[in-house]
């Protein structure tokens, strides 16, 4: 026989009185482990289709007015390139991609399209200053998410989804869909725009936006051919959700103060008023189950020991010291934290999968690492509300427990 | 050696002060075998406490083979009664949820033998106890004889010098009090010292001698 065997039989000898506890963690576990499940997925979803609308941040110059998002650069008011550098020497967190920019107009065909000039990544990451900014790491935890297929897919799909290009050469040029509809070029076509000559290296898919009628060539080449200095009419950022949550549109005005930086506020406020709402209703989940359950655990637990005054006599009584009857109880609690904590996030998982659809409207997969967080929490409350019935049981008076004798 | 000396002990009960023992001395050597009898309330069950490690002194000193019991810590104390005090009880004190095998299993787990060992050895004082076809028995499938019968296997198992015993026969009949009566002549016989608390003047005949306790002190001892 070892302590365990006493601890189960226990258990199961007096499985009735220990359900009410069991059922009182059973349940919190399982709320808090259902709630967290959506609201990762539910946040999930949310990053990937702020993910889809590319850039979410615009840096503009100070007079510039906002008449249409996707077309803010349209404008005559320029500002030094410089700012670029400043953004990323700065030691800001949550920019994901930046995505410098000048444009200006161009006639194609009797057509007005627009020559906006960008600065392909490679040419960050070639920077070692930059690279130590960190600006194309993506801090933990950020809103945006990682979309499989993306980092694999064609270059122009990238540019149209995140606005930010890994390679382009200097007499390389993408064309916008009404463009290459427009003049009839395709892929490996060349086109003469201020007078250089251009190689099409992609002719991008139809978005419904202004870029369609733009043609995308280097930065650095722009500039000269527009007849214009190290100078830029916008920078796109896309920024990481938490970290504008957390003020990241403040903190650039402040790097920048010249600049205007606009941001897509309201989706990204309904987003994080979501996520706030989810993480303290997670937070009420926990304090009800701290207090109810603990409670619940504690009172069950000093019944318990009262219940069990004459056994714990008689085992003092053969030979048992303190220590064994403090570990018998701390292990009947280290048990019941086990099977909350695991009934719980099976529970929790299985309404999560079921109504995290109905509610949040995102399909809701098992999270393994909730299983740890449900069974850690589980044993933590039990052993902690155990522990002083535990205390009281190991330093009961044998005397008094065999008061019969 | 079981001993006290000067040994006194009072409760306050109901804003009455009654006193359990009051200045006993008292010496019981290896191998005695010593019942105590007397009226309820004269202070038996406080006796058979402090030898048991289990009940201080308000003064004197208590020893077991020549160490002073309460100058040991509760641990020291539970170490005592484990590796040399064994218990029996008038209400036998067997955990209803384990079987009979498991209950006289609990001194040989409290002594850290392996669980071989403990069944081995549990068996057989089962055996002996002339319960081997019951030892899957919890205490509620036993009749009481029975079960006083596991109690005493589970005095035995870790062949203790020294068995106290609270009156042993209480809630017995007269065969199975007799039958328990032999058995801890037995012991006696082997050279265990038998303590055994007792109203029944006929299951104090068993001992070697008796004591009475009348109102916290010895009033005289007979040899039987």
């Amino acid at each position: 026989m070892k302590l365990k065997t006493f601890v189960w039989r226990e258990i199961f000898e007096r499985k009735n009185q220990l359900v009410t506890s069991f059922v009182a963690i059973l349940l919190g576990i399982s709320v808090i482990v259902a709630v967290k499940n959506i609201t990762f997925y539910s946040e999930k979803a949310v990053a990937r289709e702020l993910d889809a609308l590319g850039a979410n941040i615009l840096i503009l110059p100070k007079s510039a007015s906002l008449q249409d998002y996707y077309g803010a650069d349209m404008q005559e008011e320029e500002f030094p390139e410089e700012y670029v550098t400043s953004l990323a020497m700065s030691d800001i967190q949550g920019l994901d991609n930046i995505s410098p920019k000048l444009s200006v107009p161009v006639e194609l065909g009797g057509k007005q399209f627009t020559l906006t000039g960008i600065l392909p990544t490679n040419e960050f990451q070639a920077k070692a200053a930059w690279q130590g900014a960190g600006i194309f790491s993506r801090p933990e935890n950020c809103g945006t998410v990682e979309v499989p297929g993306i980092l694999a897919a064609p270059t122009k799909e990238t540019l149209v989804r995140e606005r930010v290009i890994s390679t382009l050469e200097e007499d390389e040029a993408l064309v916008g869909a009404d463009v290459g509809a427009t003049l009839g070029v395709k892929e490996g076509d060349s086109l003469t725009l201020l007078g250089k000559d251009f190689s099409i290296i992609a002719v991008l898919p139809a978005t419904g936006t202004v870029d369609d009628s733009r043609v995308f060539a280097h930065l650095h080449t722009v500039q000269p051919l527009a007849g214009k200095g190290s100078v830029l009419n916008a920078i796109e950022i896309l920024g990481c959700c938490n970290e504008i949550s957390k003020g990241l549109v403040q903190k650039i005005n402040s790097l920048l103060p010249d600049a205007k930086v606009v941001t897509i506020t309201q989706i990204v406020d309904t987003q994080v008023k979501t996520n706030q709402m989810m993480a303290k209703l997670s937070l009420l989940f926990l304090a009800i189950i701290v207090l109810v359950g603990g409670a619940s655990i504690a009172n069950y637990m000093y019944s318990n020991v009262f219940e069990r005054r004459k056994e714990i006599g008689t085992l003092m009584a053969l030979g048992a010291g303190s220590r064994v009857v403090l570990k018998m109880f701390l292990l009947k609690a280290l048990a019941l934290g086990i099977a909350g904590g695991i009934a719980g996030y099976v529970l929790g998982t299985v309404i999560a999968v079921i109504f995290g659809p109905r509610i949040a409207g995102v399909i809701v997969l098992p999270m393994a690492s909730l299983a740890l967080w449900a069974l850690g929490v589980a044993v933590a409350i039990s052993l902690l509300a155990s522990y002083f019935p535990a205390r009281q049981a190991a330093r009961l008076d044998p005397a008094t427990a065999l008061q019969e004798m | 050696m079981l001993s006290m000396k000067s040994v006194s002990k009072s409760y306050q009960h109901r804003g009455k002060t009654i006193t359990a023992l009051y200045d006993v001395t008292l010496a019981i050597p290896k191998g005695d075998f010593v019942a105590i009898v007397g009226p309820s309330g004269s202070g038996k069950s406080t006796f058979l406490l402090m030898f048991g490690g289990m009940l201080s002194p308000a003064s004197g000193s208590v020893q077991v083979d020549g160490q002073s019991l309460y100058d040991m810590n509760s641990e020291q104390r539970a170490v005592v009664r484990r590796e040399k005090i064994g218990f029996v009880f008038q209400t036998f004190n067997l955990v209803p949820y384990l079987t009979a095998l498991e209950n006289v299993q609990i001194p040989l787990f409290l002594a850290d033998l392996s669980e071989e060992e403990q069944k081995i050895r549990a068996a057989a004082l089962l055996e002996r106890v002339g319960l081997g076809d019951r030892i899957d028995h919890k205490p509620s499938e036993l009749s009481i004889g029975q079960q006083q019968r596991v109690a005493l296997a589970r005095m035995l198992a870790n062949d203790p010098p020294i068995i106290l015993a609270d009156e042993p026969t209480g809630n017995l009949d007269p065969e199975n009090a007799e039958s328990i009566q032999e058995f801890l002549k037995e012991a006696n016989d082997e050279g265990r010292t038998v303590v055994m608390v007792t109203h029944d003047m006929r299951a104090a005949q068993v001992a070697r001698r008796t004591l009475r306790l009348v109102d916290g002190k010895i009033l005289n001892g007979t040899h039987n």
